[in-house]
């Protein structure tokens, strides 16, 4: 069965869908993405969904679910690089994603995942040293 | 009798090609009591518009008689058709249009009348097949004019789809989306795609959408700006909606419009300066002993 790899980078991990999404794969990347964000103690996801052309009501409400857990296990989730057509089609199917974070490619998601880690460890030393 | 019945089917057509040039006259004249416009077409044309129809006229009624479906007809709509289709341009109205065809009515009744005064049962039913003819042209006349004229309003409507959304870069990183006119279903389809598909070719991350030139925002038209604006955020873009005029906030307020999630600004200035802002542009303005003209500097963070 084929695989969606997750690439760690330092704190991050990374994730390219570069296949066609179908249910039983999106459900794999789920359980994987989980258990290496535990293993790894990673701070932020990125998932570019850049050559992703067709999605539907599955693929997305995955997308929300996978941001959804990511922040119970304390790191960011940014989706990255969506095309037009699916952001219409997500739109029109009625998924706003409300609980994601997105920017247009790779380079701004990184900014953002650094920018909301550091934010994270500010509010902490500031916390502290209050 | 049989002869009679015959008689019947041409007689209509030896009218016509006895009397055409006495009936293309007199309708002439009958043009020009009733709805002649010179100040929109030519004598001459009507003129050469007349002989043609009547030589038309003949040709059918003498192949197919006053059966106006029969394909005999055909030569007789396509003329039909032009004249129809050239006054719509031309600007005359449906009523002067019809009256073309119908002013016919007279000079061709005078002449059924001379040819069969001896036979008035035969007179009868010519000028019968007659009306019911000429009636049939005329109603045809009227449906290919409003024909062309709905043709002339599509094509209007798609010019102005196509001119009513451009994407304007304002700077590095930010787009303005400048709307005028209502927002339908088919347009917002049209807008949205063209700034999502700017969005990605030039990297932008904000976009500023204009709706001062929107005459009304109604709840359908709210709800078309919240999925163009949610389409752009799941992209990874922002998007500032300005131009919200004074009478318009209210009417969203009062329609219990949520708007809450978006950034709406009163002024496209305003949303600029923003959007500047957000992309961690300063603007200062330069001091200068020597004049006191102010000049703009950018300067990136």
């Amino acid at each position: 069965m084929e695989k969606i790899p997750i690439l760690r980078m330092g704190e991050f991990l990374l994730v390219t869908i570069q296949v066609d999404m179908h249910d039983r794969l999106a459900l794999a990347l789920q359980d994987d993405l989980t258990s290496r964000i535990s293993e790894t103690g990673a701070r932020g996801v990125l998932i570019d969904i850049s050559s992703l052309d067709i999605v539907d009501s599955f693929i997305g409400r995955m997308l929300g679910n996978i941001a959804a857990m990511s922040r119970v296990l304390d790191a960011e989730t940014v989706v990255v690089g969506m095309r037009p057509a699916v952001a219409i089609t997500l739109v029109e199917l009625g998924m706003s994603l409300p609980g994601v974070r997105t920017a247009l490619n790779v380079d701004a998601g990184m900014e953002l995942l650094r920018a909301s880690v550091n934010g994270n460890k500010e509010t902490l030393y500031g916390s502290r040293f209050d | 009798m049989a002869s009679i019945v015959n008689q019947k089917t041409s007689s209509l057509a030896s009218i016509l090609e006895q009397h055409g040039e006495e009936i293309r006259s007199e309708w002439m004249r009958e043009m020009s009591v009733s709805t002649r416009r010179s100040d929109l077409i030519k004598d001459s044309e009507v003129q050469a518009q007349c002989s043609r129809f009547i030589q038309l006229l003949t040709q059918a009624v003498s192949v197919a008689g006053v059966n106006f479906q029969s394909g005999a007809y055909d030569a007789m709509r396509d003329m039909l058709n032009d004249i129809s289709r050239s006054r719509a341009v031309q600007g005359f109205s449906p009523k002067e249009t019809a009256t073309f065809v119908f002013s016919m009515k007279r000079p061709f009744f005078t002449a059924i009348r001379e040819e069969l005064s001896k036979d008035a049962a035969a007179m009868a039913q010519e000028l019968w097949n007659a009306t019911e003819l000429l009636d049939s042209l005329g109603l045809y006349t009227i449906d290919a004019y409003l024909k062309s004229r709905e043709e002339v309003i599509r094509r209007q409507q798609e010019e102005m789809l196509e001119l009513s959304t451009p994407v304007v870069k304002l700077w590095d990183g930010i787009l303005a989306l400048p709307l005028i006119g209502t927002l339908d279903s088919a347009r917002t389809q049209v807008v949205m795609e063209s700034l999502l598909e700017s969005i990605v070719q030039t990297n932008s991350r904000v976009a500023i959408i204009d709706i001062t030139g929107v005459p009304t925002v109604d709840t359908v038209v709210a709800q078309h700006l919240l999925k163009t604006v949610t389409a752009a955020r799941l992209m990874g873009a922002d998007c500032i909606i300005s131009g919200v005029r004074p009478q318009i906030a209210q009417t969203i307020v009062h329609l219990g419009i949520n708007l809450l999630d978006v950034t709406t600004k009163a002024t496209m200035s305003d949303a600029f300066g923003l959007a500047l802002q957000k992309s961690g542009y300063t603007f200062i303005r330069r001091q200068s002993n020597k004049s006191n003209k102010g000049t703009m500097t950018g300067d990136e963070e």
